[in-house]
Parts: structure tokens; C-alpha cells; sequence
């Protein structure tokens, strides 16, 4: 029997970024008050400032290296939001748009399944366990599910041999001091050994498939992007040159956005559907059957925001995405609300419980493109036990949309997509339910949230070959076109314009907010999907998304081994070096350093 | 109980030839003599796993995202047979209470031969408030971990020089590894994030050696950062015939021209991507199509736009202090120069071949 405690688990491990959470438990160990804290700051947004418009991408780029991708898409886009605001003449190439599509849909895919396996498993799977399974069962149980090829006694042997050898060598490493054993482990011992075979199997498939942002952008993580376009050129007709280069190098064309590359981006495309559908969809159904009890847990709020992404008409015409644009209020599904991204006061962010401080009061909330802040720690010195969390308690600002928390990600997308009539995501929702033999509010859950994002992998690995079969298409009829030159030049620009690049990122609805004058930034606001889920407490005392999930039928079944917490923060994908950011309008006086 | 490495990959099925021909790969790689393979696959085949710590501090996670990217070892291959990761907040099963005693645990254990992995900058200003892990501050934290640590890896651009966080004007008071540890051996690896096989072949050289490999001024390993970027890039040649592509998707982008005119930073940058490439060696930022950063450089944030021709010859030390002119009048001379040099490096990188290491 326990007594009514807090609860603090810091550093959250297996995310991105540096999180705390504080959780008031009951004399039973329910969960009656969770804050959730962000704990490092950068100031990305204010080394932005008078920077050229054009370099934003790879310093926004560096806000996190996990969703590697999102935020240099976000930019590029921010910019070119602007200038077509300026002038509505203003397009991309629909090859560049193409090749976006494909980088995004690779992005989440990639993201998703390296989550599921690499930072959400160990709070379902018990690696000791798999010890004492029997690979003759786990085979079968693997062929029961899956036609994947990877499922004979002899593979299933050969990985619990490595685990066993491992263990026995007394060098846990990384899985070192875990939950093992704990109760909360439901999964039998040939479960817990097919999902360590696949954990590693992620591991080889994950470094493959980046291949895919390697062609486009040369390199992953951090792959490379141009505002106007896509920065590699297509080189399939030969450089056609004399003597030395490369147009010369065995066959192979100039960029690697030749035959070769394109033939490895199909490979990776093809890749990707296989092993989302044989190894990620039939694990997650799995395993959810064994942790039903989760699909009436951590609902949180009900509010769901989704900006959309991954037009089919280019991005000025939302109509055209594959995921839409809106808001879905009180589980309602009924009714997509629209979204007005410049009225004040619908998109806000509020610093009530945030270290910063607004010049009209910390209680209002202030839209993105008139974003005022200023870093204002008011926290504990540190080392400290806890937070002062009735105070300011975290990096992470509050935004809400129209006064209301948002959950935004891949559960917010599926239901806006069901929403909006989306066949595909309608029958596969509808399937999963059936097959787990759950009502539809599971999906409001711990468990429909990590379902959903295995549903959306599917989904977007599947419209992928659409794309690129349409980008070899336009190649075929002589279609080379990956750049927009025209407004290159900032002198070319407007003296003042200001956009915003919206997109969905792996964790949910992202949007950049750029204010330019002369050629120069002035203002750079990056509102941020775990800035959405993971922020902290609104002026109305309003939780955010974990906050609320946490508060939602928790019970500790021991305070110290917080693994009831991991599974449902967890859940959410938190990237908390994205959400924190900060901007200083007024440039004042920032930290003075001295090295001894 | 112990088992060592060699019997752990015999009991996995890896086959000693396979073992060597890693190592032969990585001393080759590395330039180190025929010899050093062999020595890498002797140490590394009697050794328990050493100990490895690896702290966040203002990062992004995209060093770690790397490092995963790494072909050969490949990270399962590093965590199961060549090192033992204690302390890694995105891997790790434990978190909370859990993690910070498997950090304490392996610190008292392993004292004063453990090797400490750092990514990110350490921010100190607010007394080191901008960042914390478990309410306690990273350069509190830097400071407990790295006095009984044997070495110390900077891990990316931002460990290394205080990388993003550290751009003007450094609204954290970022700051890097090297300036805050003076009393222990420190290797560089910057890069926004490395190459992962630069990363992991750094590590492979400790175990082997138990001594951090060459370094050069900024402190990187010369076997990696020895050169630039533009005099191993493929396409020099169009540098050197004054073939510029213009725009990123004209003619001359299409036919692979050199990209400097669109502010290719590749001729002041030291790194390894021109050679060992980027994931299992499919592309290159230049190969497709974009130009370097510069993003193994100190200060490379702060070095004006990434679009903006560099108004220099390729690389004033070594045309000796040659007049400042920018284009390919230039670049005729720079390549005459580093032709001369090439050839020199080339007999100086001898190859470890399988055959050598099995004699």
C-alpha cells in the first residue's frame, strides 16, 4: 500500500529531447495531477533574427534531428508562403511538390516505425522474457500473423541466442535496470521474442530506407532543401560531355537524382510497404491484444488539430491533401472546423506556466505573427527536487486554438481523415476495431493513439507510389523542372511580407511564422506539435494533451517503476527539443558568458 | 561467465574472417598501416566491453538518429559486441529514478576508465537553468561525469564548438566540451550531425588503442578531417574547367557542374562526406545537388549566408598567401597545387588488404 506522493520521472528516456514529468498520485497510486515540463531551451528563433530568409531552413532544421525532416520543410515553406502572399503568381514545380510528398511520407514512415520499435516497445515488451520462449512457437505465432519471411525456428533461435548471450555476459548497456518482470507485462514469452527479433530487424530496415531523403537531399539526418524547389537536380539524360568528369563515372549521370538513385527510391518505397505491412501492422495488433485494458486509458482531450499535408495540387490549395486541414471538438466527428490562420484569435500561445514574459501580461495570448517573448526563468536553482508548478514550470509555451487545447498527431490526422470520408483510413479504422474487438472510443486512448500511428504508416506508405510513379511520368515526358529561380534574389522581394509554412510533422501539425523586412528576418515563431501536446497549463488552469492523458484512470501499481507513465507519454512521440523555443523582439541583453 | 568478443561473434555465427575483414576495412579507412587491423582485431577480440556513457545536452537527437545510420558496425553490432552503452537517454529501457542509478552505478564501477560520449553544447548562463536532467544542470552534470572518465568524445558540432545553440548570439550562453574540460583527453567529431561511420570508426580506434586517434588543430581526428571537401569532390573537375552551375536545376546542375557559385562552403570545409559519403555511400550533399554547409567547422552558423559565393581562392594557406581571386582563374591554380599534394597523401594511404591480416 502506497501513499499519496509525487511522483517525478526525469529524464523521460526514449524520446526526443529533455523532459520531466511531476505527477500527484492518491493513497491507491491513481494519478490525480501530472504537469509535464520541458527542461532545455536554445533560442533557435532568436538566432533566426536578421538572418537571410533563405538560410532559416537549416537552422530550423536543427531544431530537432529525430523528425529530421519537418521543420527545413516548414521553412522553405514559411518563405515561400510569403513571397506567394506578395505575389500570387508565385508556384513550385510540381516536380518539387512531388519530391516533398515523397520525402514527408518517408519522414513519418521512417519516424513511426523507429518510435514503435526503438522507443515505445520496452514499455510493452519484456527483453527477459523473450528468453524463455520456445522459437518453434514463436515461429508459428509469427507465420500465424504475417507472411514476412523472417519467421523460421532457426531465425527465431539465432536472435534469442544473441539476447541470451548478451544477458549472460552481465553487460545489460542499454537495458540495464528497466522494468523487467514488472506485472504490467502481458505479453506471453514467444510475443516478447518475435518483437525483440523485430526491434532488431527495425534497426537494419530504418538505416536502409533513409536512403530514399539521401537521394533527394544528400543526406540523412539533416537532408538538404532549397527554398524555390528541391535542391538536387534531375540528371537522367546523360551529361553527354568530353573527357574527364562525372557524366563519365561508370554509367552513372551527374546528381544522384539519376536512374540509379530513382531505381532506389523504388526500392525504398517498396521496402517501406513491405515492412509496414508485414512486420509494423500485424505487430501492433499483436501486441494491442494483449493490452486491451490501455484502450480506456489516457484518453486526454478530446480536441483534435490537424493543419494537413501532402497536396496533390500544390500546397496553396488545401482541398488537394491527402491529410486535411481542421479541428475536431469534443470527439465529434461529424463536423471538420475550419481553421483561420491569420485571425488573432484563433491561434495562440499563452506563457501562463511558461518561462517567459509578455510586455501586456502574462495571462493573454498573442498570435504567432505578433509573437512577443522574452526569456524569463523563474524556476529553481538548480540542482532541485521539484517544480513549483502553482509558478511558471516549463520551456514549453501553451498554444490553443480558440482558447481550447489540442492534441495534434497521427490519432488527430486518422480521425480528420475518417472525418473527411477518407475510404482507406475508414475501412483500416474500422478493421482494427474489429480485429481487436474494441469499441470505437478506444481510439481515444493510450492505445488508439499508438494505433493510429501504425494505421497512418500504412497509409502514406501506400499513396507513395502514386507520386513517384506520377515524378517518373513527368521525367518521361521531359519534365526536369525541380526549382522556381524567379524571386531567388531577396532584392527581388517586397520590402515587408510575412508567411507561414504549415505541414505535418511526424508528431503532428506544425506551422513556421516568418515576418520579413529587407531581406531580413525579423521574426521567426516555430509553433510545434509536442509545443501542442507536451506544453504546460493555459491561464484558465487548462491542461495540455499529456497532462490531461496522464490525469485519465492511471494507477501506479509501484511509484518508483513509473512504466504506466512511459506507456502513455510515450504514446504522444514526445520531441521536446522542437516544442521548447523562444524569440526576444526587443533584442535586450542576453546571457553574457565567461570561460575561466 | 565473461565471454570475449571473438567468442560472443563465434557463438552468433560472425566468422573470424569476417571480423578481420572489418578491421582490415577500418584501418584501411583510417589510414593506419597493415599492422593496425591486425591489432584492432586482437584488442578487440580479448576485450570485455568497455563502458560507454553518452550525455544529452542542448542537442537535437540528430547525432544519435546517426550514429543509428551507421552501416558498419552497425549500432546493434556496437551495443552487442564491441562496447557496453550504460547511459544513453533515447535507447535506454530505464528512464526516471532507474536511469540515473544505471548512471551512477556504471560511473562507480567503471571509474576512470569509462569513455564518455557528450552531444550538445552546455549552456551557462541562468546557473545553467537552460538546461537540466534531472534538476540537476549540465555543466554540473558535464563536470561529476567527465572526472572519472578515461577520454571524452565531443559528439557532433555543438559538443564540439558549441554548434547551433552557440550561433550569434547566443541567447544560452552555449559553450562547448573543450572549454569547460581541460584535465582529460578530448576528441572532436563535429559534423551537423557526423557521418556515421567517422563516429563509429572514432569509437573502434579507442577500443583498439585505448587512445583517442590523431588530432589536428581543432582538435578532430586527422584521419577523416585530414582534408577538404572540394579536393576530394567528383566534381572538381568542372571547378577546375570553370563549369559553374548557376541556378539548382539549369543545365549545369543537371550535368553536375560544381556548385560554388551557389555558395559552396566545401573548399574551407575539413570532412569526410566527399569520399565515405552519406548512408552506406548512396549520395553526398554535393551529389545531390545542394552545396556544403560547411557543417564541421567552427563558428560555421555565423559564416554569412549559406547561398553567397565565397569570395576567396579555394584554400589561401595552401596557394601561400596567392592573390584573392574568386573563380575558376583560381581554381586552376588551387588544383595544380593540390594535385602535387594528392599524390603525396595517396602514397602515404596504404591499404589494409584481408590477405595482410591473415598472414
Amino acid at each position: 500500500m502506497t501513499t499519496a506522493q509525487r511522483v517525478v520521472v526525469d529524464p523521460i528516456t526514449r524520446i526526443e529531447g529533455h523532459l520531466r514529468i511531476e505527477a500527484e498520485t492518491d493513497a491507491d497510486g491513481r494519478i490525480t495531477q501530472a504537469y509535464s515540463a520541458g527542461t532545455m531551451v536554445r533560442g533557435i528563433e532568436i538566432i533566426l533574427r536578421g538572418r537571410d530568409p533563405r538560410d532559416a531552413w537549416a537552422f530550423a532544421q536543427r531544431i530537432c534531428g529525430v523528425c529530421t525532416l519537418v521543420h527545413g520543410i516548414a521553412s522553405v515553406r514559411s518563405v515561400e508562403d510569403a513571397l506567394h502572399r506578395a505575389i500570387p503568381s508565385y508556384s513550385l514545380p510540381p516536380n518539387a511538390e512531388l519530391i516533398r510528398n515523397l520525402m514527408i511520407a518517408a519522414q513519418h514512415v521512417h519516424d513511426h516505425v523507429m518510435h514503435f520499435y526503438h522507443l515505445h516497445a520496452l514499455d510493452w515488451v519484456d527483453v527477459v522474457s523473450a528468453l524463455k520462449a520456445d522459437p518453434k512457437a514463436t515461429s508459428q505465432l509469427a507465420q500465424a500473423i504475417s507472411g514476412y519471411s523472417k519467421s523460421s525456428p532457426g531465425y527465431f533461435a539465432d536472435v534469442q541466442k544473441k539476447v541470451k548471450t548478451f544477458v549472460e555476459q552481465g553487460q545489460l548497456g542499454i537495458f540495464a535496470n528497466a522494468y523487467w518482470g514488472h506485472p504490467a507485462y502481458k505479453l506471453p514469452p514467444e510475443a516478447n521474442l518475435m518483437a525483440v527479433a523485430h526491434y532488431l530487424d527495425a534497426l537494419a530496415w530504418q538505416r536502409d530506407v533513409v536512403k530514399l531523403h539521401a537521394i533527394f537531399g544528400g543526406k540523412n539526418p539533416h537532408p538538404n532543401f532549397v527554398v524555390g524547389g528541391v535542391p538536387s537536380a534531375i540528371s537522367v539524360q546523360g551529361g553527354g560531355g568530353h573527357g574527364k568528369g562525372p557524366q563519365h563515372r561508370g554509367g552513372q549521370d551527374a546528381t544522384a537524382l539519376n536512374m540509379v538513385g530513382l531505381q532506389t527510391v523504388a526500392n525504398v518505397i517498396k521496402a517501406m510497404r513491405d515492412f509496414v505491412d508485414q512486420v509494423y501492422v500485424p505487430d501492433t495488433l499483436a501486441i494491442a491484444g494483449f493490452y486491451k485494458d490501455w484502450a480506456s486509458r489516457g484518453e486526454g482531450l478530446g480536441n483534435f488539430l490537424s493543419f494537413g499535408d501532402l497536396p496533390s495540387k500544390g500546397v496553396w490549395d488545401p482541398d488537394s491533401y491527402l491529410i486535411p486541414r481542421g479541428v475536431i471538438l469534443d470527439r465529434d466527428l461529424s463536423k471538420i472546423h475550419p481553421i483561420d490562420l491569420d485571425n488573432d484569435a484563433e491561434i495562440q500561445e499563452f506563457v501562463s506556466h511558461s518561462w517567459y514574459k509578455y510586455a501586456g501580461g502574462d495571462a493573454q495570448g498573442l498570435h504567432p505573427f505578433k509573437g512577443e517573448t522574452e526569456l524569463n526563468y523563474t524556476g529553481p536553482k538548480p540542482p532541485y527536487q521539484h517544480l513549483d508548478v502553482e509558478q511558471k514550470y516549463s520551456w514549453l509555451k501553451s498554444p490553443r486554438w480558440k482558447g481550447k487545447a489540442m492534441e495534434v498527431g497521427p490519432l488527430a490526422r486518422v480521425l480528420m481523415m475518417v472525418a473527411k470520408g477518407d475510404k482507406q483510413a475508414k475501412e483500416l479504422v474500422g478493421l482494427t476495431l474489429k480485429t481487436l474487438d474494441v469499441p470505437v472510443a478506444a481510439l481515444y486512448s493510450t492505445l488508439g493513439r499508438t494505433a493510429a500511428r501504425t494505421l497512418e504508416s500504412k497509409l502514406l506508405a501506400d499513396a507513395m507510389q502514386g507520386w513517384f510513379d506520377q515524378l517518373m511520368a513527368n521525367i518521361k515526358a521531359g519534365d526536369l523542372r525541380t526549382f522556381n529561380d524567379q524571386y531567388w534574389d531577396p532584392s527581388t522581394w517586397p520590402r515587408h511580407m510575412q508567411g507561414v509554412g504549415l505541414m505535418e510533422a511526424p508528431r503532428g501539425g506544425l506551422s513556421h511564422w516568418i515576418v520579413v523586412d529587407d531581406g531580413k528576418i525579423s521574426n521567426y515563431q516555430a509553433v510545434v506539435p509536442s509545443t501542442w501536446n507536451a506544453g504546460p497549463r493555459d491561464a484558465q488552469g487548462q491542461p495540455g494533451a499529456y497532462e490531461a492523458a496522464l490525469q485519465h484512470n492511471h494507477v501506479m501499481a509501484d511509484p518508483r517503476q513509473p512504466i504506466e507513465i512511459l506507456r502513455t507519454i510515450h504514446s504522444f512521440d514526445p520531441c521536446i527539443a522542437c516544442a521548447v523555443h523562444v524569440t526576444d523582439p526587443d533584442g535586450e541583453e542576453l546571457v553574457q558568458v565567461k570561460i575561466k | 561467465m565473461q565471454g570475449s568478443l571473438i567468442d560472443s561473434l563465434a557463438r552468433q555465427g560472425i566468422t573470424r574472417r569476417a571480423f578481420l575483414k572489418y578491421c582490415a576495412m577500418l584501418a584501411s579507412m583510417m589510414a593506419l598501416p597493415p599492422s593496425a587491423g591486425r591489432a584492432m582485431a586482437e584488442a578487440m577480440a580479448t576485450a570485455r566491453r568497455p563502458s560507454v556513457i553518452w550525455l544529452p545536452f542542448q542537442e537535437c537527437t540528430g547525432c544519435t538518429e546517426s550514429i543509428t545510420r551507421s552501416h558498419s558496425p552497425s549500432i546493434e553490432g556496437m551495443i552487442f559486441d564491441l562496447i557496453s552503452l550504460d547511459y544513453q537517454e533515447t535507447l535506454m529501457a530505464a528512464a526516471g529514478h532507474q536511469a540515473e542509478e544505471a548512471l551512477h552505478a556504471t560511473m562507480k564501477s567503471n571509474h576512470g576508465k569509462y569513455l564518455l560520449i557528450v552531444d550538445g553544447s552546455i549552456p551557462l548562463g541562468m546557473n545553467g537553468a537552460y538546461s537540466c536532467i534531472a534538476g540537476r544542470s549540465n555543466v554540473d552534470l558535464l563536470k561529476e561525469t567527465a572526472s572519472g572518465a578515461a577520454a571524452i568524445v565531443a559528439m557532433g558540432s555543438c559538443a564540439s564548438y558549441g554548434g547551433i545553440p552557440k550561433a550569434n548570439p547566443n541567447p544560452t550562453g552555449a559553450v562547448s566540451v573543450s572549454d569547460l574540460v581541460k584535465d582529460k583527453p578530448i576528441v572532436n567529431i563535429p559534423g551537423c550531425p557526423p557521418i556515421p561511420v567517422v563516429m563509429t570508426g572514432v569509437l573502434a580506434h579507442y577500443l583498439t588503442f585505448g587512445a583517442l586517434p590523431e588530432l589536428d588543430a581543432k582538435g578532430r581526428p586527422k584521419a577523416f578531417f585530414g582534408e577538404t571537401i572540394h579536393d576530394r569532390c567528383y566534381r572538381r573537375p568542372f571547378y577546375d574547367q570553370g563549369k559553374f552551375a548557376k541556378t539548382f536545376d539549369d543545365e549545369g546542375a543537371r550535368r553536375g557542374w560544381c556548385l560554388f557559385e551557389l555558395g559552396c562552403k566545401g573548399p574551407v570545409t575539413y570532412n569526410a562526406c566527399a569520399t565515405v559519403k552519406w548512408n552506406g555511400g548512396t549520395s553526398w550533399p554535393v551529389e545531390s545537388g545542394h552545396g556544403c554547409l560547411g557543417c564541421s567547422e567552427p563558428d560555421f552558423w555565423d559564416g554569412g549566408s549559406f547561398y553567397k559565393a565565397l569570395s576567396m581562392p579555394a584554400d589561401p594557406l595552401k596557394l601561400g598567401g596567392a592573390a584573392a581571386v574568386a573563380g575558376a582563374a583560381a581554381g586552376v591554380a588551387v588544383s595544380v597545387a593540390n594535385r602535387v599534394k594528392k599524390g603525396a597523401a595517396k602514397a602515404s594511404h596504404e591499404k589494409a588488404t584481408l590477405a595482410d591480416l591473415e598472414k
